[in-house]
Parts: C-alpha cells; sequence; structure tokens
C-alpha cells in the first residue's frame, strides 16, 4: 500500500517536469507596446455588444444556448443516470438482463419532441437573418469601403475623399441620432474576413465579389477586431481597430483627414530621401508625388495608433525599426527592408513622424 | 471441417525470414491484412500529426511567442489538418471496415480483394506524397517546402500567384490518390455486402455496423468526386492557364468553396457514421442487452446521410449568401439533429436495464457519448447563421470540431481498438494501461478543448500563430497547450499498450468479450480464410442464440 502510494507521488512529481518543461522560452520579449495598449481597450467578446447588429445576435445567441443547456443537462443526466443506476453490481448472478429490442411509441416520441425544438430554432434564427441582412442603408448613411490586402486593412471614405488604413472611425448611432455605417467589402487578393466582435458578426472580403454589412454602434469607444479568414503567412497580424465617436469628435476627424500632407521645413531632407527610393511605388502622401497604391496611404501615418495593421504602436522608435527591418515586427510581410543608412532612416522617420 | 484447419496450420508452421514476411504483407489480397496495414498506416500517421499539433500548442502556449516562424506554423496547421483527414481518420475507419465487414457477414473477403490491394497502396503511397512535401516541396523556385494554404485550401491562396513552388501540387496529388483509393473501398464495401452475405443474412439481419459500413460507401461515391474534380481544375488552373479559381482574371473564389463543401461537409459523417457503427456494436455487449430499435438505428443514419448532402453552405455563412440562401442552409442543418438525436436516445435506450460493465471499451464509449452530445449542441449553435457568423472561423469551430473528431471520433476509435484488438491478435490489450489511457486522454482532452470555446468568443480568429497579450486570451490558451501534453502522454502510454500487449498480452481466446457478432465465432487471429464452413445465421444475433437456445433473438426480431 506505502509503495503504491510512494509509486503515485514520484508519477505525479516526473508529470509536474515535464509541464515545466513545456513552459516555452520566449526568444522576443517585445510586443512593441501592444499589451499594454489592448489591456486599456475593452477585450473583444462576443457577448459584449454594443451595436445593433451585434445586439440582435446576442439576443438570439442566449436563446439558442438556453436551449442548448436545457439538452444538454436532460440527455447528460439521463446517461449518467443509466451509467450509476444500470452498473453491474457486485455479486451479479451473471444471468443476462431482459432484452428489450425497441419501442415504437418512445421512438416516436423522441422524434417529435426534437423536432419541435427544431422548428422552433428555425424560425428564430430565420428572423434574425432577415433582420441583419436585408436592412438597406437610410439616406444619408455613412459608406466606408474597406479593402483586404496581405495583411493590412484599406479604408476609403467614397464622398469625402479620405483614405486611410487599418483603423476606421466612425460617428457614434444614438437613438436620437441613428447613424449606421455601411461597410463596403473588397479584397484585392485573396480571401479575408472583417470581425469586430462588439459591434457586427463577420463578413468575408473575397476577390471579384463586393460584399456588404453594417454596424451602429451606441456607445464611443476603440473596438478590436481582425481578419478571420486564413490568408497567408502573416494572417495573425492583420489587426483592426473601429474607434467609435460623438459625431462632432467624428467630424473634426474628417476635416483634418481631408487636408493634404502638411509641408513641414525640418523634415524635407527626409521628405528628399522617401520621395527618391522605391517608398514611393507602394505608399501615397497626397499633396506629393509620392502616390503609389499598394500599400497603406501615408498622408496622415500619425494619426493612427497603430503601425504594420496594429503589430506596433505607433512610436517614433518601432517606426525606426519598422522601416529598417519590417521582418522584425512582423516576419513575412511583403515590405522589403529597403537597405538605407542610420541616418536615412532617422530622416524618413522625422519626415514620416511629420505626417500629422 | 477438421482437416481445412490442419491444412491453414501446416502453412504457418515453418516462420518465413524477416524479408519474406514483409513480402507477405506487401503481396497481400487478404481483407484482413490489409485491414490492419490501414489501421496500422493511420496510427502512424496519427502520432506524426499529432506531434505537429503538440508544436502548434507550444507556440500558442504564451502570446507572442517565437517556437516557430509563422511560416512553419502555417505547414503545421495545413499538414495536420490534411493528415489527420485523409492520412488518419480515412484510413483506419475504412481499415477497420475492411477487417471486420467479411467477418462479420461470413464472408472469406472482399468482394474484389485486388483492388482492395490497390486501393491500399494508392492510398499508402498518396500518403507519402504528402509528407514528401517537406522535401519536395520546394521545386525549382526555391519557396516552398510543405503545403500551407490550410486543409480546406482557399481560393485563390492557391493559386500561382499566391502559393508559388510545388508544396500545393503535392497537397492536390496526394489528396487525390488517397481519394481514389477510398472510392474503390468503397465499391469494394458496396459489392461485398450486397452479394456476399452468408446463408440466412439478409439486410435486416446485418448487424448494425455492416449497414453504417454501406451508407458510408455510398457517401464516399458521391462526395468523393466533387473533390476530385475540384482538385483537378485548381491543376489546370496552375499549370494550363485555365481560370476556373483564378480572381484575377475573372475566376470565381466562391466557386472553390462550394466544391470543397459539398465534399467537405459529407466528410464530416463518412468519419463520424462508422464510430456510430462502433458505437453501436460495442456498448450493447458491455450493457448486455440487443440494441434498442434495430430499424430505427439503420434508418436514422440513412436519414443523416441523406441530409448531410444538403447542409454545405453552412460553412460558408459568412461570404455573403444572400438571406434565403442563409436560412435555407441553417434549416437543413439543424435538421440532422433530429437524426443524430435519435441515435443518442437509442443508445440509452440500450444502456437502460442493462448490466454495464465497464471495460475499457465501454469507458471509452461513454466518454464519446457525453462529448457527442455536447459536439451535437454546438454544432446547433453553429448552424443558427446569425450565431455562426460571429462563431465561424474561430477557435468555438476549434473547438466544435475537435469534440466531434477528438472527442467522438478518436475516443471510439480507440473503443474499437481496445475492443477488436484481441479478435485481430489474439491477445488482450491490458486493462490497467487501458484504464490509464482512458482517464489521462479524458483529462487531456477536457483540458484542451473546453477552454478553447472561451478563446474563440473572446475573439480569436482560428489559424493564428500568435495573438497578443491583453486580449484575455492567456489563461486559455495556457490551459489547453497544458492539456495537449496530457493528451500526449496518453497516446504514448497506449503505444505502450499495444507493444506490450502483442509480444506477452494475456490469450484472449476466439471471444474475450461474450459478444454475439459473427466475427466472435472463429478463432483469434481468425485464419485466413475466415470460416472453414460458411456459416448460417438466423437472427441479428447468431452468437445469442447459440448461447441461448432456449430463448433465441429470431424469435422476437
Amino acid at each position: 500500500m506505502r509503495s503504491l502510494a510512494k509509486k503515485q507521488l514520484e508519477f505525479g512529481l516526473r508529470f509536474l517536469v515535464l509541464i515545466a518543461a513545456f513552459i516555452p522560452v520566449r526568444v522576443f520579449a517585445s510586443d512593441w507596446g501592444m499589451g499594454a495598449s489592448n489591456s486599456r481597450l475593452s477585450q473583444p467578446y462576443v457577448f459584449a455588444p454594443v451595436s445593433t447588429p451585434a445586439y440582435a445576435i446576442d439576443t438570439l445567441a442566449w436563446f439558442v444556448i438556453s436551449i442548448c443547456a436545457g439538452i444538454a443537462l436532460v440527455v447528460g443526466s439521463l446517461i449518467a443516470y443509466s451509467i450509476v443506476r444500470f452498473r453491474a453490481r457486485e455479486g451479479d448472478d451473471g444471468s443476462e438482463p431482459p432484452q428489450v429490442y425497441g419501442s415504437n411509441p418512445m421512438e416516436l416520441a423522441w422524434t417529435a419532441v426534437p423536432v419541435l425544438i427544431v422548428f422552433v430554432l428555425i424560425l428564430t434564427t430565420a428572423r434574425t437573418i432577415y433582420t441583419v441582412q436585408a436592412a438597406t442603408p437610410p439616406p444619408g448613411a455613412l459608406k466606408v469601403r474597406v479593402i483586404g490586402h496581405q495583411w493590412w486593412w484599406e479604408v476609403r471614405y467614397p464622398g469625402l475623399g479620405i483614405v486611410t488604413a487599418n483603423e476606421i472611425h466612425v460617428p457614434v448611432s444614438d437613438g436620437d441620432n441613428p447613424a449606421p455605417t455601411f461597410l463596403e467589402l473588397e479584397s484585392a487578393d485573396v480571401a479575408h474576413s472583417f470581425w469586430v466582435p462588439r459591434l457586427a458578426g463577420k463578413t468575408d472580403l473575397i476577390p471579384n465579389r463586393k460584399n456588404t454589412m453594417w454596424i451602429a454602434p451606441h456607445q464611443s469607444g476603440t473596438y478590436l477586431g481582425q481578419c478571420a479568414e486564413f490568408c497567408g503567412t502573416e494572417h495573425a497580424l492583420m489587426l483592426l481597430r473601429v474607434v467609435v465617436q460623438s459625431r462632432a469628435d467624428w467630424e473634426r476627424w474628417v476635416a483634418m483627414q481631408q487636408k493634404p500632407a502638411e509641408e513641414s521645413l525640418a523634415a524635407s531632407r527626409g521628405r528628399r530621401i522617401f520621395e527618391s527610393t522605391a517608398c514611393v511605388n507602394c505608399h501615397m502622401v497626397r499633396g506629393t508625388i509620392a502616390n503609389g497604391h499598394f500599400g497603406p496611404d501615408l498622408t496622415h501615418l500619425m494619426s493612427r495608433e497603430t503601425l504594420a495593421a496594429g503589430a506596433a504602436m505607433n512610436t517614433p522608435e518601432n517606426l525606426h525599426i519598422w522601416i529598417k527591418d519590417p521582418d522584425q515586427i512582423k516576419p513575412g510581410v511583403l515590405m522589403p527592408a529597403m537597405n538605407l543608412s542610420a541616418a536615412d532612416i532617422d530622416a524618413i522617420t522625422s519626415y514620416l513622424e511629420s505626417l500629422r | 471441417m477438421a482437416t481445412e484447419i490442419a491444412l491453414g496450420e501446416l502453412q504457418s508452421t515453418a516462420p518465413l525470414p524477416m524479408l519474406g514476411r514483409l513480402h507477405e504483407w506487401v503481396i497481400t489480397v487478404d481483407h484482413k491484412r490489409l485491414g490492419l496495414m490501414y489501421i496500422g498506416g493511420g496510427l502512424l500517421f496519427f502520432v506524426i500529426a499529432g506531434l505537429q499539433a503538440l508544436t502548434m500548442r507550444l507556440q500558442l502556449a504564451v502570446p507572442d511567442n517565437h517556437v516557430v516562424s509563422p511560416q512553419v506554423f502555417n505547414r503545421l496547421m495545413t499538414m495536420h489538418g490534411t493528415a489527420m483527414v485523409f492520412l488518419v481518420g480515412m484510413p483506419i475507419l475504412t481499415g477497420f471496415f475492411n477487417y471486420l465487414v467479411p467477418l462479420m457477414i461470413g464472408a472469406r473477403d472482399l468482394a474484389f480483394p485486388r483492388l482492395n490491394s490497390f486501393g491500399f497502396w494508392l492510398w499508402f503511397f498518396g500518403a507519402l506524397l504528402l509528407y514528401f512535401s517537406y522535401i519536395g516541396g520546394d521545386g525549382l523556385y526555391g519557396a516552398g517546402s510543405a503545403p500551407d494554404v490550410g486543409w480546406f485550401a482557399y481560393a485563390p491562396l492557391t493559386e500561382r500567384a499566391f502559393s508559388r513552388g510545388n508544396s500545393t501540387d503535392y497537397w492536390i496529388l496526394s489528396i487525390l490518390l488517397t481519394s481514389v483509393g477510398s472510392t474503390a473501398t468503397a465499391i469494394n464495401i458496396i459489392a461485398t455486402t450486397f452479394s456476399l452475405r452468408c446463408r440466412g443474412m439478409t439486410l435486416g439481419k446485418m448487424p448494425v455496423l455492416v449497414w453504417l459500413a454501406v451508407v458510408v460507401a455510398f457517401m464516399m461515391l458521391l462526395a468523393l468526386p466533387p473533390l476530385s474534380a475540384a482538385q483537378v481544375m485548381l491543376l489546370l488552373d496552375r499549370y494550363l492557364g485555365a481560370h476556373f479559381f483564378d480572381t484575377q482574371a475573372g475566376g470565381s473564389a466562391i466557386l472553390w468553396q462550394h466544391f470543397f463543401w459539398i465534399f467537405g461537409h459529407p466528410e464530416v459523417y463518412i468519419l463520424v457514421i462508422p464510430v456510430f457503427a462502433f458505437a453501436s456494436e460495442i456498448i450493447p455487449v458491455f450493457s448486455r442487452k440487443v440494441i434498442f430499435g434495430y430499424q430505427v438505428m439503420v434508418a436514422a443514419s440513412c436519414a443523416i446521410a441523406f441530409i448531410s448532402m444538403g447542409v454545405w453552405a453552412h460553412h460558408m455563412f459568412a461570404v455573403g449568401l444572400t438571406p434565403a440562401g442563409n436560412a435555407f442552409f441553417a434549416t437543413s442543418t439543424m435538421l440532422v439533429a433530429v437524426p443524430t438525436g435519435i441515435k443518442i436516445f437509442n443508445w440509452i435506450g440500450t444502456m437502460w436495464g442493462g448490466k454495464l460493465r465497464f471495460r475499457v471499451p465501454m469507458l471509452f464509449s461513454l466518454g464519446f457519448l457525453f462529448q457527442f452530445l455536447v459536439a451535437g449542441l454546438t454544432g446547433i449553435m453553429l448552424g443558427v447563421a446569425p450565431f455562426d457568423w460571429q462563431l465561424t472561423d474561430t477557435y468555438f469551430v476549434v473547438a466544435h470540431f475537435h469534440y466531434v473528431l477528438v472527442g467522438a471520433i478518436v475516443f471510439m476509435i480507440f473503443a474499437a481498438i481496445y475492443y477488436w484488438f484481441p479478435k485481430a491478435t489474439g491477445r488482450m490489450l491490458n486493462e490497467r494501461l487501458g484504464q490509464w489511457h482512458f482517464w489521462l486522454f479524458l483529462v487531456g482532452f477536457h483540458l484542451t478543448f473546453d477552454p478553447l470555446h472561451f478563446a474563440g468568443l473572446h475573439g480569436m480568429p482560428r489559424r493564428i500563430y500568435t495573438y497578443q497579450p491583453g486580449r484575455g486570451l492567456e489563461g486559455i490558451n495556457l490551459i489547453a497547450s497544458i492539456g495537449a501534453l496530457v493528451q500526449a502522454l496518453a497516446v504514448l502510454i497506449f503505444v505502450v499498450n499495444v507493444g506490450y500487449s502483442l509480444a506477452g498480452g494475456e490469450e484472449a481466446g476466439p471471444d474475450p468479450w461474450d459478444a454475439w457478432t459473427l466475427e466472435w465465432s472463429t478463432t483469434s487471429p481468425p485464419p485466413e480464410y475466415n470460416y472453414a464452413k460458411e456459416p448460417e445465421v438466423h437472427s441479428r444475433r447468431p452468437l445469442w442464440d447459440l448461447k441461448h437456445p432456449e430463448d433465441p433473438d429470431w424469435l422476437y426480431e
């Protein structure tokens, strides 16, 4: 008896050592400031809706979950009860129990009840599908085009002349001033999926196709989301933020974004280097000769919280590392390292820092 | 009869040298040997793909981890998924049918033994081709290695523009070959059950397992061609300038999704119906009762097979179908719940009033019952299209389908191995090690997959190689990773058990479980010809009739 306990203890200890060996070593400690930033924001939790379609889904979801939990409880208890009640007892005479081949009334009962439950579920599901999907934009609703790229989001406001990336600013939509935002979703390369859990369900961005979805957030704040359809190497770091602002704040943001890039004499050397390297093939800075389309528009880069589609906080240090070696922040990213001298990178960094 | 058995013994008395024995396995057309090779091969890939999963859990144990690069992670998740479906699930389950169907219907082999052998070797080399991509995937491009497009390989990520090198080509060819192998098995099982049943075994007297084997065979014949067609189209795109899925030239990305899921959803049932079949054999024997509602069980399986052909677009609720399309596929999906529920109730009906014996096969079957119940209910949640807009492509889905694939299918595969191992080898698997295996695997399974549901609800998409701190995902992922380690330990115990029991396990005898179907009437392991004399049956449980001549089944069926 004693030796058995000792054996079990030994086994347990060995097991703990195995687990300890399993806690992996981190090669990089840096999260580029994202951990702190994420912690300040609300977590992207499905059951914390703040926008009309997300509310509709939430209500339906809890209805379905309660039905499923009820079924789990009833059927699970039946299984558990049969296990306990009908276990072979010690001292059993070894005779076979009575053989029961089936029962039509019972089969009918456990067919009919699920059919009824399924019928109710189908009706409620269909109603929510139509509520969310068949909504049409009211006149004057804000329209935003979101175009998925490997691995970032291009955001365009047709009619407002704004082009930005990875962070979408929309006005809050409250009872007195309903202001839904309708998103047109497209893709420049492969399939992506737009998902901000607190605002709505996800909708895919598919090349050669225009999808639409809408949000009507009731509460201002910054909401986290990310690409939800595998789209290649950096699918994990194709992150997304939706900034919901009061009408006045949002209008200020619009006015600021509509301005051309700011001229800054102090950054003119950086600008010259930027404009004479391949940067301009991919990036646009409105009002300058940089008019590339493959990468994010940089006209108001400093108005964004993050770099590299949410992979790093937008700080001068991170920006410097990003220009020097993008792979260090986002391995496999399509932006190449330009092999510039440290001085040139400093200059470009201060130029980009001036794009407010 | 005695002389025939003596002949069989004569053949096996002089042990062949190693090479000769190996050669015998290569040239064999015996359904039992091919069945065992399918199962053995499947288990080998189960260990490999399992270790790949363990590596992924290691990477995801903490945020911003750098155990593997994103490129390596994407290969791991693609290979893990593809291998577990085509190199593990399919061969192990077809292996069991190969082994059991002729024995259970009193036949000497499948109808087309050489077609059977052809199918196995196609599968085997197709499987090798998938893993050979680690060496050959580079091609002449210096880009590639193993496939990294996900197991459902959504277009246009698989087109030449986004997938250079030959990795995707290896994926295509491997799946094409293994699918042809499965089609051969399907034809064989249908022909065998329809034409080689022993005297007295009408269709209505076949064991449930054989019935479900036929259902699965028909599903394979219907579901695999769309997959093969899509693979050929993709090859045409990649090498002959076709534009089926090439969106840059006006092709359709959604077309691929339809083709893939018209195969992909029935595939789930092709994998799960065989384990319903195992449960329908094992639960009655360990409850000491006849299966409750035989006809209804068979009818429900046919209904599942039929409905499952019309639910595929529930994988595509987020691609922007019309509301009517979404409502249709939500409806068909939820309808599957009805026959599935019927099956669970009938298994409970079988246990009700019985005398349950908790040997290892029964333990795994009971684990299966609970886990399959939960998997079915989360399946209903996913079928509710609006809820699915939140859940699809997240870890909730990952948790849900691992509840099906591990909690139901792997659990029942283990049950089936513990149950039929004595028949195939003549030796029992060790009961004590089996108990350790079961309890550790149960704990590991729940540690891993229960928390992952919540990862999905907390906004974690599937197939991400890393996640940032501060989003509420740290604890969930660490627990899941520890659970993966516990599962690996359980599988290690299983491997030890198989080796130990093969070498010195307890002698099984022909009928160690006091069971009722025909395979337990022959020796363990059965001779090459299975039965010296064609058996004759009068009911669904011929051995019950033999053991209880005063109260035979055919009085009641």
